[in-house]
């Protein structure tokens, strides 16, 4: 595993000078995993922020090769360069190794683009996804996406006389790609490098597909001050919100287990977007918000093998 | 080598002599024994290809984006509500100016549910940027294909190959395969700048802001003229070594016509039937097949229709609310011709949702454009029973 200082001393693959937010949870979690191969890359990304922000015709700021190919499609693009470079490569066409990581944000992954990533994971493709999870559709201004968590004050899920926001739970996107038994599936927050080179690492090792699931906090979507990025991302950890594990070759493994799990609360107030929750109208909400991480919290911790408790049926 | 093959295994083999890379498709009939055919070359080692077998037509057409763009030559096929579905990425493939070759497999759009024949579904990506060449037999599929990507990797333009559901595509006549010695001297190793090139890597398909947009659809529009020009070139030097060539349209015994008919697909072949034994009685009328569709040969059909007093056009597809599309086309390249040289225009939707057109309906659109008294300028449904 690499160490901090190894890491920063890795040439630089996505440069300053693009145009995502200050503060966005998602810049660094992308360099952070160009840095963890030597390999050449070629890197795909789904429409979204990371796309609008840092293509810019006639620039880029990518030092690897890029493309971007819509929005629903960057997993069957990339699978498509990567059948390319295996044909190329067979042909002593490209001589140098290659490895292919496709970012999608939640809307392009969760939603209009499940299909396109659960083909090209069913089909071996060899390339790591990244999803990087903002919890909404954050590039056209916070509408609510089936990765939005329950109470949250979206533009389509706005908070009214007749509504605390968005209803229902959120899509356990993760794991429904360990249901894809590929060699390997994480989970993970903006907030702790070295957990994430570790599964970006690993990622890019493992033969065959792979999938990351990263949270990313949102500054204007979530609404707090941009500095609070990494703590409110470690607070998701702490809380049990966003909890960090991996499936690998089928096995799971819890990866942080909390010494105290703070209640949900702690993590909710952080962010604009909940505040509406503390209404003593609304208490509820969080009761129910608790309630649906305690769930998921019990049933990780079977399927890691931290507890004999089975998880009981979901109310 | 001459084989007996249907329409779309000529499809098939045409790919292979082009030496296609990359394949990704989807199944939806009447294309599916295309890719049938294809996945069998490539399981049993006759065609070097990774042939990705996704998870839609959306996905088929991104894949082959990538995997053009990242330097392979690509190959895809499809029908009607599978090449709706690529729709978004239709106009990708072609303003990413990616030579990507497509056979469509002519199917009428539901509902009602069916899968035979019209044009509608290729028709409808006429603003695509994608060239269209509609085949009438199953030796000019395979020639087609080769000459597709001849055409398509010379002008960055992506090419669809369009045939007649079952008439041709599950229908079996003799076709000579190329050697694949002439086919490679025909058409050499597809060359990009490669997505893959450690020194030089590139990023496609940035956010593009207003002042350079228009140029993009210029510089598409330019290339698509050019196309005209370099598919006549293509033909005529596939003619050159393969003794077989179509033009971009072809006019049959139409010198000094009184009436010509405008056919696309199998309603040609039948046509041309109809044509021989009225010139056998004497009677002076023509066909004229138009084959390219996009772009439009404007000039090839103003000079092939200048001066004819009455021409007919068979749409085997409709505009609702317009009429037959090709008629559409034409009328409007004859519009600012001199008025002693235009021909009276009639418009004919025949054979929509696979319905046969047989000779006696031809006939019978040939009369209305002979004697044209009490026939339709616009437009006039054939053989309708309500």
């Amino acid at each position: 595993m690499a160490k901090l200082k190894d890491l920063a001393l890795k040439p630089e693959r996505l440069t300053g000078g693009h145009r995502l937010c200050p503060g966005c949870g998602v810049p660094h979690v992308a360099r952070l995993a160009l840095r963890c191969t030597d390999d050449h890359l070629v890197v795909g990304a789904s429409t979204g922020c990371l796309e609008v922000s840092t293509t810019i015709y006639p620039y880029s700021a990518w030092k690897c090769s890029f493309i971007h190919n819509a929005f629903e499609n960057v997993a069957a693009t990339v699978s498509g360069v990567e059948a390319a470079y295996r044909a190329l490569k067979k042909r002593g066409a490209v001589k140098e190794n290659f490895k292919f990581i496709a970012f999608g944000g939640d809307g392009g992954t969760y939603d209009i683009g499940l299909q396109s990533l659960s083909g090209a994971m069913e089909r071996g493709h060899n390339m790591v996804y990244i999803c990087y999870d903002n919890e909404a559709y954050q590039n056209t201004g916070n509408q609510r996406s089936s990765s939005t968590p329950m109470g949250s004050n979206t533009t389509t899920t706005p908070v009214g006389s007749e509504s605390y926001g968005r209803v229902g739970k959120r899509k356990d996107l993760t794991a429904i790609m360990a249901a894809h038994h590929i060699p390997y599936v994480a989970q993970a927050g903006a907030h702790n490098w070295k957990d994430l080179s570790r599964k970006f690492e690993r990622a890019l090792e493992v033969e065959g597909p792979a999938f990351i699931n990263v949270l990313t906090p949102c500054v204007p979507g979530w609404k707090y001050d941009g500095k609070n990025t990494i703590n409110i991302s470690r607070l998701a950890a702490e809380t049990c919100f966003w909890p960090s594990y991996e499936i690998d070759h089928g096995k799971w493994k819890l990866n942080f287990f909390p010494k105290e799990k703070k209640p949900v609360e702690e993590f909710l107030k952080t962010q604009g977007r909940f505040r509406h929750l503390f209404r003593p109208e609304s208490r509820h909400v969080i009761d129910l918000l608790q309630q649906e991480v305690d769930e998921y919290w019990e049933r990780l911790l079977f399927l890691c093998g931290k507890s004999d408790k089975a998880p009981q049926a979901a109310k | 080598m001459k084989k007996v093959l249907t329409g779309n295994q000529a499809v098939s083999w045409g790919v292979m002599r082009a030496r296609a890379q990359v394949i990704a498709a989807y199944p939806i009939t009447p294309q599916t024994t295309i890719i049938e055919e294809l996945a069998s070359l490539v399981s049993d080692g006759k065609l070097d290809a990774h042939f990705i077998k996704v998870e839609s037509e959306h996905s088929a057409l991104a894949a082959c984006i990538g995997a053009q763009q990242a330097g392979a030559r690509t190959f895809t096929a499809t029908s009607a509500q599978g090449l709706a579905l690529m729709h978004e990425l239709i106009h990708w493939a072609a303003l990413a100016r990616l030579p990507i070759v497509m056979a469509d497999v002519n199917r009428a759009m539901a509902p009602g549910w069916t899968i035979w024949t019209d044009q509608n579904d290729s028709l409808s990506q006429r603003d695509t940027g994608w060239l269209q060449f509609y085949c009438e037999s199953n030796q000019e599929v395979t020639d087609s294909v080769l000459q597709a990507y001849r055409i398509g990797e010379q002008i960055s333009l992506p090419v669809m190959i369009v045939l007649d559901a079952f008439f041709l595509s599950h229908t079996a006549e003799a076709v000579d395969i190329p050697e694949p010695a002439e086919a490679d001297a025909y058409l050499p190793p597809w060359k990009s700048d490669l997505i893959v090139d450690v020194d030089n890597p590139r990023a496609f398909s940035g956010m593009t802001g207003v002042d350079v947009y228009q140029e993009f659809r210029y510089l598409q529009h330019e290339a698509m003229l050019e196309g005209i020009k370099v598919a006549a070139t293509a033909d005529k030097e596939f003619g050159e070594i393969f003794g077989r060539s179509y033009g971009l349209i072809e006019p049959y015994r139409c010198e000094d016509a009184e009436a010509i008919l405008v056919t696309s697909g199998t309603i040609t072949s039948t046509s041309r039937d109809v044509i021989d034994a009225y010139r056998d009685r004497g009677e002076a009328v023509g066909l004229l097949k138009i084959r390219m569709f996009r772009p439009f040969p404007i000039d090839l059909v103003r000079e092939a229709l200048r001066g004819v007093p009455n021409v007919g056009i068979i749409d085997r597809n409709i505009c609702p609310g317009f009429g037959g599309i090709f008629a559409q086309e034409i009328k409007a390249s004859l519009y600012d011709m001199e008025a002693q040289f235009r021909p009276n225009l009639y418009g004919f939707i025949a054979g929509l949702g696979g319905r046969d057109v047989t000779p006696k309906t031809i006939e019978g659109i040939l009369e209305k454009t002979l004697h044209p008294e009490k026939t339709d300028h616009h437009l006039n449904w054939v053989d309708l029973k309500v």
